[in-house]
C-alpha cells in the first residue's frame, strides 16, 4: 500500500496532466537499457516494456536495479516507464490492447484489470506460489486463476512515541479499551493529540479504516454488521472526545507521519513506508505494535503492496513471465524488502529479514493475519471501498450516526 | 463527383467577375488559398472538439464499464445512465453543492472584484503596483492555491485558526475542512480568492473606457460619488459585467483542482460538485464511464444554455458590442 503515500498524493496532478496533454508526456522513461530495440530475429534481443509508479526513492532506483538484473538473466532489454496514475493509464491501454509486458500495480486494482481479460494467467505459465503467505496469493487471484504475484507486502501498525508514553505512564495499547484510555491520557488540549490516522475521501481512507474493521471481525460483504458499526464507533469516539484531531478527515498518511514526527501526535496508524521518512527526520524515539483489536481478537488489517502482472502479447509474454519469476525469487524478494521496507511474500525468507531489519518485526509478525481487499468482493471492491470511506467521513464529521452511515454504505455498494 | 467541384466552383467564381484575361482567375487562386487556410482549423476543431464531444454524448447512452474497455462490449441503454444518475442521492447532493458553489463564488468574486475595480478607478500613488500584486492569486497554478489553503485551513495546525484563536474570535479551532458545512465554506473561500483578480481586471478595464466627460458632467449636475457610480459607471460597464459573469459562470462550473486538492469531495460528499463527481465516477475507482459521461454532459448543457443566453443578449443589444 505504498501507493497511499506516494502515488495517491500525486493523483490529481497526474490525472489532470493526462487529460490536458497527450498522455505520453506524462511518462517518464527511466532506468533500464536505453539502446533501441533490434527487431532482427534470432540474434537480436527482445525488448519488454514495463510500467510502475515508484516515482520516489528508495523504490525508484531499487526497481531499476532489479529489473536490469532480471532482464539480463532472461536475455531481454526492459524499457521502464514510471506512471504516477498507473491505474487509469493501464485501463486506457487495455482499451487499445496495448498493455505493457510487465506491470507492477497496487493489489486491489489487479482484479479489475484481470476482469478485462488482458492479463496473462501466470499460474498456467509456470509461476509457482506454493509456500507464499496464502493471503498474498489470494490478492493476486481472479476467478481461481493467478494473475498477479507480489514480491513484498505490507500493512498498517500502531506507532507510538516512547517518551510521551513513558511520561504519561501509559503502555502501548493492545485492545480497543486500552486505546481509548491511552489516547485520552496522551492528549494535551489542542497541542498534542493522543492518536492520529488518515481517513480522507479516497482508497487511503478505506485502507486505514479497514484495520479496525477487519480486527473487529467485520466482512466487506456486509458493511453494516454490528462488528463494522463497533469499529466505526471507536474512531468516532476518538475524534469526538478530542483524542484524535478532526484533521484525520483531510490528512493523508504522509501528513499523519509528519504530525507524529513533529510531536503533535503521541501515536499514529501508519505503514512501514514511513520508516525511511522518520529516519530522515531524525526521529528514533518510537516503537511499533499491532493495530489494537477488540479484547480477545487478533489484529487484522488490509493487505497492502503491489503485484507483478503481465499484459498478454504472444511471444513476449513468455519472457515477461521469466522476468516475473526472477523478480519474486527468494533473493530478489529479500533484497526488495530490505531496500523498500516491505515484508517478503515468502515466510521462509521473513525470518532472515526480521533479523536483519528489527524495526520491521511487528509488520512481519502481523502480515499473516492481514486480509486481501478483493478476496471477498472481487473486482467490485472499488464500489465497496467508496461506500466505506463515505460512511467513515459521514460518521466522523458528525453528519450521520455510525450505524446509519454504514447502513447507507451497504445500500450504496450493492445497488 | 469530387473532381467536378473545382471546375464548378471556378466557373461560378469566374462568372461573377469581368471576363478573365488569363487562364487561371486570381479569384479562384484566392479561393483555393482560402480553403487552405480554413482546412487546418476545421480539422483541428473536428478532431479535438467535435469528436470528443460527440463521443462523450454517445458514451452517456452506453453501459460502459471496466469490462467494456477491453471487450468493446458496451450496450446502448438509452436514458438509463441519466435515470440512474438522477436517482442517486450523491448526485443530488452534487447538484445542490454545484449551485451553492457557483452562486457563492460568482456573487463574492463579482462584488469584491467590482469594489476593488472602483477603488483602483481613482488613481493614487502606487495603485498600479498594488493592482499587479492583487493579480497574484490568478497567476498561481490552481493546485498550488488549493494546497496552500489546505494547510492554512488545517484544524490543528492552520494559520487561520491560530489567528482566530489568538484574537479570541473563536473558542475552539474551526474544523474548516472536516465538517460538511465548513468544508463548503472553505473551498468557496479559496475559489473566491482565486477569482477576484479576474473580475477586478476586466471590470477595471471596462471603467477605464468610460469617457471622463461623463463624470465631469455628472459632477456639474451635483452627482456625488455614489450617484456617479450608480448612474454613470454601472450603466457604462453593463456589457463588461455580462462578459465577466458569463465567463465566471462557465469557469466556476468546471472548477476541479481546488476541490480535489482540498477535500477530494469530502467529508462525506459535502464538497462534491458535478465536475468532481463525474471524475469520481469515471476515474475514481468505480470505472462507470457511461455514468460519468452523463454527468459531464449535463454540465455541458447547463454551461451551453448560459452561453447562448449571453450571446442572444449581445445580439439583442447591438450597442453592447462596443
Amino acid at each position: 500500500m505504498r501507493t497511499s503515500v506516494k502515488c495517491r498524493r500525486t493523483r490529481p496532478v497526474g490525472a489532470f496532466t493526462a487529460t490536458v496533454t497527450a498522455a505520453g508526456l506524462l511518462l517518464t522513461s527511466c532506468g533500464g537499457d536505453s539502446s533501441p530495440p533490434r527487431p532482427a530475429k534470432g540474434s537480436g534481443k527482445i525488448t519488454l516494456t514495463e510500467m510502475d509508479y515508484y516515482i520516489s526513492e528508495p523504490g525508484r532506483s531499487a526497481l531499476t536495479k532489479q529489473l536490469t538484473r532480471c532482464g539480463k538473466l532472461a536475455g531481454v532489454v526492459i524499457k521502464r516507464q514510471i506512471v504516477p496514475d498507473l491505474r487509469t493509464k493501464v485501463l486506457q491501454l487495455a482499451n487499445s490492447r496495448a498493455l505493457p509486458d510487465l506491470i507492477l500495480l497496487d493489489n486491489p486494482d489487479l482484479q479489475q484489470l484481470a476482469a478485462t481479460g488482458a492479463l496473462v494467467d501466470l499460474g498456467a505459465a509456470g509461476v509457482k506460489t506454493d509456500g507464499l503467505y496464502p493471503n498474498i496469493v489470494a490478492a493476486g487471484k481472479y476467478r481461481g486463476k493467478q494473475y498477479g504475484v507480489a514480491p513484498g507486502v505490507n500493512q498498517l501498525a500502531l506507532y507510538y512515541n516512547t517518551s510521551m508514553l513513558a511520561k504519561a505512564g501509559v503502555k502501548p495499547p493492545a485492545t480497543w479499551d486500552e486505546l481509548r484510555i491511552a489516547a485520552k491520557k496522551l492528549t494535551q488540549g489542542d497541542k498534542v493529540h493522543g492518536i492520529g490516522f488518515a481517513v480522507p475521501a479516497s482508497e487511503e481512507g478505506s485502507f486505514q479504516f479497514e484495520s479496525f474493521f477487519f480486527s473487529a471481525g467485520a466482512s466487506l460483504k456486509k458493511l453494516d454488521s454490528p462488528e463494522a458499526v463497533s469499529a466505526l464507533r471507536l474512531l468516532k469516539d476518538l475524534v469526538s472526545s478530542g483524542s484524535a484531531p478532526k484533521d484525520v478527515l483531510s490528512w493523508n498518511q504522509m501528513n499523519v507521519g509528519e504530525q507524529f514526527t513533529n510531536g503533535s501526535l503521541a501515536m499514529m496508524i501508519n505503514g512501514p513506508w514511513e520508516l525511511p521518512l522518520l529516519r530522515k527526520a531524525g526521529m528514533k524515539d518510537f516503537g511499533i505494535v499491532p493495530v489494537p483489536a477488540p479484547a480477545g481478537r487478533t489484529s487484522s488489517g488490509a493487505l497492502g503492496g503491489e503485484v507483478w502482472a503481465a499484459g498478454s502479447s504472444g511471444d513476449k509474454s513468455r519472457k515477461a513471465v521469466e522476468v516475473i519469476k526472477c523478480m519474486v525469487s527468494k533473493g530478489n524478494s529479500l533484497e526488495w524488502a530490505k531496500l523498500t521496507n516491505y515484508v517478503p511474500s515468502d515466510p521462509k525468507v521473513t525470518a532472515e529479514f526480521s533479523a536483519a531489519v528489527p524495526t520491521m518485526k511487528t509488520f512481519v509478525e502481523t502480515i499473516g493475519s492481514a486480509k486481501s481487499r478483493t478476496a471477498e468482493v472481487g473486482p467490485d471492491y472499488p464500489k465497496y471501498s467508496q461506500a466505506l470511506w463515505t460512511a467513515v467521513q459521514a460518521a466522523l464529521s458528525g453528519s450521520k450516526s455510525p450505524s446509519a452511515a454504514l447502513a447507507d454504505a451497504q445500500k450504496q455498494a450493492t445497488q | 463527383m469530387v473532381p467536378e467541384v473545382p471546375k464548378n466552383s471556378a466557373a461560378v467564381v469566374g462568372g461573377r467577375r469581368p471576363p478573365p484575361d488569363r487562364s487561371v482567375a486570381p479569384a479562384a487562386r484566392n479561393r483555393r488559398l482560402g480553403i487552405g487556410f480554413i482546412v487546418p482549423v476545421v480539422v483541428f476543431v473536428a478532431v479535438f472538439y467535435l469528436y470528443p464531444l460527440a463521443r462523450n454524448v454517445v458514451l452517456s447512452f452506453q453501459d460502459y464499464d471496466i469490462n467494456s474497455l477491453y471487450s468493446g462490449n458496451a450496450p446502448f441503454i438509452g436514458l438509463g445512465n441519466y435515470r440512474r444518475l438522477l436517482s442517486t442521492p450523491a448526485f443530488a447532493t452534487a447538484v445542490v453543492n454545484t449551485v451553492v458553489f457557483v452562486a457563492g463564488s460568482l456573487f463574492f468574486q463579482f462584488t469584491i472584484g467590482l469594489g476593488l475595480a472602483e477603488f483602483f478607478h481613482r488613481s493614487f500613488p502606487l495603485s498600479p503596483l498594488l493592482r499587479s500584486l492583487l493579480l497574484i492569486p490568478w497567476l498561481l497554478p490552481l493546485v498550488v492555491s488549493g494546497t496552500l489553503f489546505r494547510w492554512l485551513l488545517d484544524t490543528s495546525n492552520g494559520v487561520v485558526n491560530q489567528i482566530l484563536l489568538t484574537l479570541h474570535l473563536v473558542q475552539d479551532p474551526v474544523p474548516w475542512l472536516n465538517t460538511p458545512h465548513t468544508a463548503m465554506a472553505a473551498v468557496l473561500i479559496c475559489n473566491i480568492w482565486i477569482g477576484v483578480p479576474f473580475n477586478m481586471v476586466i471590470l477595471h478595464s471596462g471603467m477605464q473606457a468610460i469617457p471622463a466627460e461623463l463624470y465631469e458632467a455628472a459632477s456639474l449636475d451635483g452627482a456625488g460619488r455614489w450617484q456617479q457610480f450608480r448612474y454613470v459607471t454601472l450603466p457604462q460597464i453593463g456589457p463588461v459585467v455580462g462578459i465577466v459573469v458569463t465567463l465566471g459562470l462557465i469557469y466556476t462550473l468546471k472548477v476541479f483542482d481546488v476541490i480535489w486538492v482540498m477535500t477530494k469531495g469530502g467529508p462525506a460528499n459535502a464538497t462534491h460538485t458535478i465536475t468532481t463527481y463525474a471524475y469520481q465516477l469515471s476515474f475514481g475507482g468505480l470505472s462507470e464511464f457511461g455514468l460519468g459521461a452523463a454527468a459531464g454532459d449535463l454540465l455541458i448543457v447547463v454551461a451551453a444554455v448560459f452561453a447562448l443566453l449571453y450571446l442572444r443578449a449581445l445580439r439583442a443589444d447591438p450597442g453592447a458590442r462596443a
